[in-house]
């Protein structure tokens, strides 16, 4: 749009005659003659080309951030393949409202064809399935957020990772005592002992653990397993029980002879990224991979 | 010419039909011939403006102002207060739990994905059934919230165009459905709703919703385009949205109507108006009937209504508004 239209500044005075005529198109023609005429209208045709080419073009750089062919982000609960789930978003953010921990956010421009997608900063706030019922999905107009999807454990947004495992604090044997990620951490989580409907902020519930094992005490998926194990599935519903488990504490032998315990991802993971919000390293030894996920 | 065709091709971007003398109905040359020696002094027509809007000036623009921002702020206060009476963005929402979708951004949709789900088309149809009540493009100028911005930019435009310091380049109003079949080609081809990246409606109510982005920054742009080099370019030459509610109000009762009998044609309404070749049978000579439709890539804007000096101009729903023959009667306002 710009370029071309702007180098029509180069001539001035021919222009502003032009714009100078009265509104008639009819009587200006008449008086100018056709020669006039036919300048202007060539004028126009090539200054209406150049404004096509420039929206076009400015509109195609939306590929350039895509051009990897893999995600960039982790999506909500739910999201289509990323391709499919750009194709069928229709960046309207009704997920963002229904979300009790305001995980969900809005891409911007840098994204290209994913501006107004909904994604997750998991190391922000991750999604804690705290709705329970999958809200985002629910609110999805378009099935970008498929709703063949019903209980948290059937998602798959990603993959967890022990992506630094040499800062990973159970693998040094060390215990964690305070606020996981500090007192200026806004993060929610909903903790089922204090509050079951509401999420409360992770800086007002400290710990104090012999042995770090947060990333496996705050998943969404281990709570689950251990409610339905001992008989007490969420809102007593046995559909929202996971059939597998997510992530466990393995022993293993390191090179000092000393046995110590390692996070292990295990295929009941669902890639909500809880364990990346709540690993109190920085930066977090656990990531997701959005990338890759568990067979369903 | 038939006054539904002329109204689709204008929409289009065709230049608006020359009727021949013969296509002018009777009644109307009639009025034509009684005019032929009338002189109009620019007195006559303040004094004209000054009596017929006495109690009403920028009546029907205070109250699209009005309509405008609080739509758009029934999204925000939805939101922000957590009351979810109008959850969602333009793009889509959800009134009260039913579902809504803007009709440009479901097709865009629809094409790129190639699926349409149940909500999706609860949505459209909704949508759809609004705005044919409502006249099509009254969404752009009753609702969309770049209209607002441009229509502040375009009095900006106007007071430095009448110092030199801006200019008004046209373009040719064919290249607005030249970039409608663009835009969906390549939703269909990408499988990206690729003309979302460069909305300026979708990414100003995101902003107003969702806090501000830099995609900002392009509508900014586009503003001081307009502003500097080209009246209302993009909605004039550019925005698909335009098209697809054009499409809705070919059908629309609700529509501007012309009455030719008292009207002066010294062109009052065409200066003001967003889309000026519609107003193009208030020309003398021009409207082939006493009483006409005025075309669908009107927005409704009641702009012309308001600048009227003889209340030619004036909301009609066909079929309910009644029009009294007898002209010094008339009432305008109503829709």
């Amino acid at each position: 749009m710009s370029d071309e239209n702007l180098s029509e500044q180069g001539r001035p005075e021919k222009e502003s005659a032009q714009q100078a005529q009265p509104k008639p198109a009819a009587k200006k023609n008449i008086q100018r003659g056709p020669g006039r005429r036919k300048q202007e209208a060539r004028r126009r045709f090539l200054r209406s080309i150049a404004m096509t080419v420039g929206v076009t073009s400015f509109s195609l750089l939306g590929f350039i951030p895509l051009a990897q062919g893999s995600r960039t982000r982790l999506r909500p609960p739910g999201a289509l393949g990323e391709d499919e789930y750009l194709a069928s978003c229709i960046k309207c953010g009704q997920c963002v409202q229904v979300c009790p921990v305001k995980a969900i956010k809005l891409d911007d421009i840098d994204s290209g064809f994913g501006l107004g997608a909904a994604y997750l900063d998991a190391r922000a706030q991750a999604c804690d399935f705290s709705c329970d019922g999958l809200q985002c999905v629910l609110a999805c107009p378009t099935g970008a957020l498929t709703h063949d999807l019903n209980y948290a454990p059937e998602t798959r947004m990603g993959f967890a990772i022990l992506d630094k495992p040499k800062s990973c604090l159970a693998i040094q044997g060390k215990g964690f005592k305070g606020q996981v990620r500090g007192p200026d951490y806004d993060g929610l989580l909903r903790y089922d002992e204090i509050d079951r409907w509401n999420p409360i902020p992770v800086k007002d519930h400290p710990y104090d653990l012999e042995l770090c094992d947060l990333c496996v005490r705050t998943c969404p998926i281990e709570i689950r397993y251990n409610q339905c194990e001992a008989g007490k599935p969420p809102s007593g519903d046995v559909n929202q029980c996971p059939p597998k488990r997510a992530i466990t504490l393995e022993p293993i032998e390191s090179s000092d002879g000393i046995t110590r315990m390692r996070p292990v991802i295990l295929d009941g993971c669902v890639g909500c990224g809880v364990c990346e919000m709540m690993c109190p390293v920085e930066p977090a030894a656990i990531v997701i991979d959005y990338n890759t996920v568990a067979k369903a | 010419m038939n006054i539904l065709k002329e109204s689709f091709l204008q929409l289009l971007g065709a230049d608006p039909h020359k009727p021949s003398k013969e296509e002018i109905k009777p009644a109307a040359q009639k009025v034509y011939f009684y005019k032929k020696d009338e002189k109009v002094t620019k007195a006559d027509l303040v004094a004209l403006h000054e009596e017929h809007h006495k109690n009403s000036k920028n009546k029907w623009t205070k109250r699209r102002w009005i309509t405008l921002i609080l739509v758009n702020f029934l999204f925000v206060f939805s939101y922000a207060l957590d009351i979810q009476v109008l959850e969602g963005a333009l793009t889509a929402s959800r009134f009260v739990g039913f579902h809504m979708a803007d009709l440009n951004s479901a097709l865009q949709v629809m094409l790129a994905f190639k699926q349409v789900l149940i909500n999706l088309l609860i949505g459209i149809v909704t949508i759809f059934i609004l705005w044919f009540l409502l006249g099509g493009r009254t969404f752009c100028s009753w609702v969309c919230p770049y209209h607002l911005l441009a229509e502040w930019a375009e009095k900006l435009h106007l007071f430095l165009a009448a110092k030199g310091w801006a200019k008004d380049y046209k373009f040719d109003r064919r290249v607005r459905t030249v970039f409608y079949i663009i835009f969906a080609l390549l939703a269909v081809f990408t499988g990206y709703t690729v003309y979302e990246f460069i909305s300026p409606t979708g990414i100003l109510s995101r902003a107003l919703i969702y806090g501000p982005t830099l995609a900002l920054a392009w509508v900014a742009f586009l503003l001081l385009f307009e502003v500097f080099l080209s009246r209302r370019a993009w909605c004039r030459y550019v925005c698909p949205i335009g098209i697809t509610y054009g499409l809705v109000g070919v059908i629309s009762p609700l529509r501007v109507s012309y009455n030719m009998m008292d009207c002066k044609h010294e062109g009052d309404c065409r200066n003001v108006c967003l889309v000026p070749h519609v107003l193009d049978v208030t020309i003398k000579n021009r409207s082939t009937e006493v009483r006409m439709p005025i075309g669908a890539d009107c927005t409704r804007c009641g702009l012309c209504i308001d600048a009227c000096p003889t209340s030619s101009l004036s909301y009609e729903f066909k079929g309910l508004t009644h029009h009294p023959e007898n002209k010094t009667e008339e009432k305008h306002d109503s829709v």
